[in-house]
């Protein structure tokens, strides 16, 4: 009796002991995840002049637009905030249904980026253009995908949260992509800061 | 009565607020070119370096009491990579940029 009782004991000791340590590996992808970003801010930087008679930022750039997306994605990450505190306290159902809030506006941004893009490229400015053009959409493109794969995760959330409920090791992977949403949203600070604000200015 | 059951929520909501703040003040400076370029630059840099901030606290709650040592020293480990890597680059190549002229 109190020998299961103590090997319980252990056993949830080690769990909670291998959930730390899949937080901090994943914490140093992200970190790592920063520095590949901020190596394409620097090649976006360095070649944004490079528009080879080509459009210039501010000819391609929609401010209203980019507005647009950066409200959605701002919204994005206080509901994924409130989904996981609605987890925290056990309520599952509020918690899909914020994750599912959270996805819809995670798609609304794909959407607009998309269609931002696919206007550049008809109107004749896609990537093969020009050094700067080439390095907007990388830069942007990478951010866009990063994006995608964070609502298949929200996708698989909602579906764990349905299927396993609240347990320990569902918490702590929504607080993981919680982590990868929230970065993804400081990314994007820098995308508007660097990329659309100085070229219209 | 969700902000009873919710503990945490007013963090979010500060943030929010926040977050907000600092993305319409340069999106509004850019939009009514109220500023000289370099006034707007200044001020565009200021508010994203104070938005990252925001969401590294409010968001992500990283900050010196609860965030594992290991995490904050990765995290300086990597702003000083950033650092050095993008400033490095940008002043090379800038340097680069004015002798071919």
């Amino acid at each position: 009796m109190s020998h299961s009782a103590s090997a319980s004991a252990a056993l949830a000791h080690e769990e909670t002991h291998a959930l730390e340590s899949r937080d901090f590996g994943f914490w140093l992808y992200l970190m790592t995840d920063a520095i590949i970003f901020a190596l394409l801010f620097a090649t976006y930087a360095v070649l944004s002049g490079n528009t080879a008679a080509g459009p210039s930022g501010r000819d391609v750039f929609d401010l209203a637009h980019v507005a647009g997306e950066t409200a959605l994605l701002l919204v994005s990450s206080i509901t994924f905030g409130v989904a996981s505190l609605f987890l925290k306290v056990d309520r599952a159902r509020p918690a899909v249904l914020w994750l599912g809030i959270t996805l819809l506006l995670g798609l609304w941004f794909l959407v607009m980026e998309l269609s931002e893009f696919s206007g550049m490229i008809a109107e004749g400015a896609g990537p093969q253009t020009s050094g700067f053009l080439t390095a907007f959409f990388t830069l942007i493109g990478t951010h866009g995908l990063h994006v995608a794969v964070g609502c298949l995760g929200i996708l698989v959330m909602m579906g764990q949260i349905l299927v396993k409920g609240g347990t320990a090791p569902v918490r702590s992977r929504l607080n993981r992509l919680g982590m990868f949403w929230h970065f993804l949203d400081i990314v994007w600070i820098g995308i508007f800061s660097v990329v659309y604000l100085p070229a219209v200015l | 009565m969700e902000k009873v059951s919710l503990p945490g929520l007013q963090r979010y909501l500060t943030g929010f607020v926040l977050a907000v703040l600092l993305t319409a003040i340069p999106f509004a400076a850019v939009a009514l070119q109220l500023l000289s370029s370099g006034a707007a630059l200044a001020l565009i840099a200021v508010c994203a370096v104070i938005q990252v901030i925001v969401h590294l606290y409010y968001f992500l709650h990283i900050d010196f009491k609860s965030t594992p040592t290991a995490n904050m020293f990765f995290l300086i480990f990597a702003a000083i990579l950033i650092f050095l890597m993008v400033g490095g680059s940008l002043w090379i190549m800038s340097d680069l940029h004015h002798r071919m002229m």
